[in-house]
């Protein structure tokens, strides 16, 4: 069962209360997605740290061959 | 030899290797065949390993480098990031600046063409 936009974004809101999120279905399949995270929490982190944090949230749900997420663009930064 | 020995020896003795779904010429993957591409047009030399073929080192490369995402590019045995991380650095200009700081040879003005075509 592939997971729905609301529910990537409800897993990296609960590890990032304050972050500006915005998830995108890419292709319109609801299979790729792409999710911008902008968080004060990525201040000085580089950009490998920041989107393990990202993946850390969402539980493994990236993980092996049947990972309920196929496909996630990740782009991360702290506000300008 | 396991998986994490196997992975250690191959980043060690090769500059730059990318663990990837597929092969550099035939890539099986959106994703991989992304980052293969950048390096192909730059002109880097580099050693795919495609997990594909070893359910072992496809599940190890994620344990690894603690990153759950194929493909993984490393350089001069260090994780540099995957497509998201090397799509950004080649247009920032940011992965010309870790080659050369590397020595690791390519091709200036094909990634100066990807930028061009990416503006």
């Amino acid at each position: 069962m592939p997971m729905e936009g609301k529910d990537i974004e409800a897993l990296i809101r609960a590890a990032f209360p304050q972050a500006k999120i915005t998830v995108t279905d890419t292709v319109g399949d609801g299979n790729h997605w792409a999710a911008e995270v902008v968080d004060e929490a990525f201040r000085g982190m580089n950009r490998v740290q920041q989107q393990r944090a990202v993946y850390a949230s969402l539980k493994g749900k990236m993980d092996g061959a049947q990972g309920e997420l196929h496909a996630l663009a990740l782009t991360t930064k702290a506000p300008d | 030899m396991s998986a994490l020995d196997d992975i250690r020896e191959t980043i060690e003795k090769n500059d730059v290797v990318l663990y990837m779904k597929g092969t550099k010429m035939m890539p099986q993957c959106g994703f991989s065949s992304r980052v293969a591409g950048v390096l192909n047009y730059m002109g880097v030399e580099f050693t795919d390993v495609n997990v594909l073929a070893d359910p072992e080192i496809r599940q190890g490369i994620k344990e690894f480098s603690d990153w759950p995402t194929i493909p993984q590019l490393y350089v001069k045995g260090e994780f540099v990031g995957g497509c998201d991380i090397i799509t950004e650095m080649t247009l920032s200009g940011e992965l010309d600046t870790l080659f050369e700081t590397k020595g690791v040879a390519f091709d200036k003005a094909a990634a100066d063409k990807i930028r061009e075509a990416n503006a």
